[in-house]
């Protein structure tokens, strides 16, 4: 068998058991309080109508959060646990094994996209129970659904991969992530609809990924009425699979030459370095 | 010839860390590179293993230059670093299972890849613990661990980084006999680090002192204690006056002492130098940059 296929088979089943490793543990923490408060958000929002439309706020809220959970799994998880695994050693040890780096990354991606779908449900189930329901949403509705999440992580994914590279700690990671992706969904129209801020800052929102997969959950799951309460009052199908697209393309361009510089440099007494950073900050 | 290098210099910035390293290594062959912290050894160790490139010089590990070995060169090496703490949530045998799986199609008629599993942690004496999850294991159990996952792949050539550090005396007596039964029976090269003389003298067929960025002594432990054995102190009181002399020939200098003086001569103390005092004297001269290139001794 060609190893490389062999490797990649590996890194499935490393992707399958990580993910399995998170399920029994303290990160669920996490998508438990996100869940929570996602579901207060959408009780406050569940009888207030988005104007010009008959939809409710938070019907139309619901499918932007599943936008959203894609691009902040798909940014600050890579990001997260590719400098924490640079700093444990994990990345070393896969360059150690042959085609182990091959088996590590398909691992990250797989664990990546089943994290992602499990916040999807938590952020879902409880949210469409409030919500009441999403009228017209079929078969069909699902899968074209499932396509833009798949472009979405394939357009955010590769970014968080290169900013776990060049990351110089996990807490730079969260730093170089966390608060400008924040900053990044309270203007993308996730929890309001984009056409209340200001004009100069819809400009900037259309510019990232986020505005444009909350765009592509909503045109899947709601009514085509609803696309009224939207910029130009349309779905613009084809400018966000556009936009998603050309950051996709430039991730999958950058992000394996960062990779490998990254996994080239990565040696013993770097690592070593490293670890004595963390002990010092008290974290080893 | 499993390892050659040649002129191996490395440089960080404009700091010389390697100047002009050279030996060898044969198949079958324990190899201790000794030496004081900061001497090189993991730098020389990591361009070894293709982690890291070298400024200048020639190296070949198995007929390859390291940075351009592919990954059927990758199969046939094992590597132990200093310090792994990875894989925290894996259990044991779960860990070695995975790892042990990349080498499958590397395996040849003569010699099957990787290792049986359960076969591993027996060896290596982690029975008892192969479901524990890794990052509950004590240190030494870690260190046990991180070897079964560097011979996992039933390597020709061995590296280990301080192997040792953090094992009671018990767990390095077990260690030991695994490092001679690998090399008997599996043929394996190995190249270990180590500021342990003890422990260099008892694994390593040649043992190589690195000290300043260069190779001040190459020879087996046999060849280090001959040429040590001969260095004595010998120290005598003399009418009230204490005297210290160092000589090659200790029985030859103290009959000298007596027959020009049959009386007066009392503390006599003859102290050979052991293969640490040699070690340490050598490491000093070097490190106060006080030897010169005719004075590196090839043992």
């Amino acid at each position: 068998m060609n190893a490389r296929t062999h490797a990649a088979k590996l890194g499935l089943r490393r992707g399958w058991m990580e993910f399995r490793h998170t399920l029994g543990s303290s990160d669920q923490f996490f998508n438990v309080l996100m869940g929570i408060a996602f579901l207060i958000v959408l009780w406050f929002q569940r009888d207030l109508t988005v104007p010009g439309t008959t939809v409710s706020l938070a019907a139309l809220t619901l499918p932007s959060m599943l936008g959203m959970a894609v691009a902040f799994n798909g940014i600050v998880g890579p990001a997260g646990q590719l400098s924490m695994n640079r700093e444990d050693g994990t990345l070393l040890r896969a360059k150690a094994v042959p085609n182990g780096m091959v088996g590590y990354l398909l691992g990250r991606v797989t664990q990546t996209s089943l994290d992602l779908l499990v916040t999807l449900l938590v952020v879902f189930v409880p949210g469409y129970l409030v919500v009441g329901g999403l009228s017209g949403v079929g078969v069909p509705e699902v899968l074209y659904l499932l396509v833009v999440l798949v472009v979405g992580m394939a357009a955010t994914l590769p970014w968080g991969a290169v900013i776990g590279s060049l990351a110089k700690s996990p807490q730079g990671a969260m730093g170089f992530t966390m608060l400008p992706i924040m900053g990044v969904i309270a203007i993308s129209g996730i929890f309001y609809p984009i056409t209340a801020i200001p004009g100069w800052l819809q400009v900037v929102a259309q510019g990232f990924p986020v505005y444009w997969l909350g765009l592509g959950t909503r045109s899947a799951l709601l009514p085509d009425a609803a696309a009224a309460a939207e910029l130009t009052g349309s779905w613009r199908t084809l400018e966000m699979f556009g936009v998603l697209g050309v950051w996709a393309v430039l991730g999958f361009l950058v992000a394996p030459t960062i990779l490998r510089r990254m996994a080239r440099r990565e040696s013993g007494s770097d690592m070593e370095q490293r670890r004595q950073a963390a002990l010092q900050r008290g974290v080893g | 010839m499993v390892i050659d290098v040649r002129d191996l210099r490395m440089r960080y910035g404009s700091v010389d860390v390697l100047h002009g390293v050279d030996f060898t290594a044969e198949q079958g062959e324990v190899v201790a590179l000794l030496g004081p912290n900061g001497a090189g050894k993991t730098t020389t160790i990591e361009i070894l293993e293709g982690f890291r490139l070298p400024s200048a010089g020639h190296v070949r590990v198995l007929g390859v230059e390291p940075a351009k070995g592919d990954e059927v060169w990758r199969a046939k090496l094992g590597v132990v670093l200093q310090s792994w703490r990875d894989h925290a949530r894996w259990r044991v045998r779960e860990l070695l299972d995975h790892l042990g799986r990349y080498y499958e199609p590397y395996g040849t008629p003569g010699r099957a890849r990787p290792f049986p599993t359960d076969e591993l942690i027996s060896t290596v004496g982690l029975e008892e613990h192969a479901a524990k999850k890794v990052g509950k294991l004590s240190g030494g159990q870690r260190r046990r661990l991180d070897v079964a996952i560097g011979i996992v792949g039933k390597p020709e050539l061995l590296f280990l980084d301080e192997p040792t550090a953090g094992f009671d005396p018990h767990a390095r007596r077990d260690f030991h006999d695994l490092v001679h039964r690998l090399a008997d029976l599996e043929g394996m090269t190995i190249l270990l680090t180590t500021h342990d003389l003890a422990e260099a003298e008892k694994l390593a067929d040649r043992i190589l002192v690195l000290a300043g960025g260069r190779i001040i002594a190459d020879g087996s432990p046999d060849q280090l204690g001959r040429q040590v054995a001969g260095k004595a102190e010998v120290r005598w009181t003399q009418d009230g006056r204490r005297h210290v002399h160092a000589t090659d020939d200790a029985t030859g200098f103290v009959r000298e002492l007596f027959a020009q003086h049959d009386r007066g001569i009392s503390e006599l103390e003859v102290r050979r130098n052991t293969l640490e005092d040699t070690y340490l004297a050598l490491v000093q001269r070097h490190e106060s940059g006080q030897a010169t290139e005719e004075e590196v001794a090839v043992l």
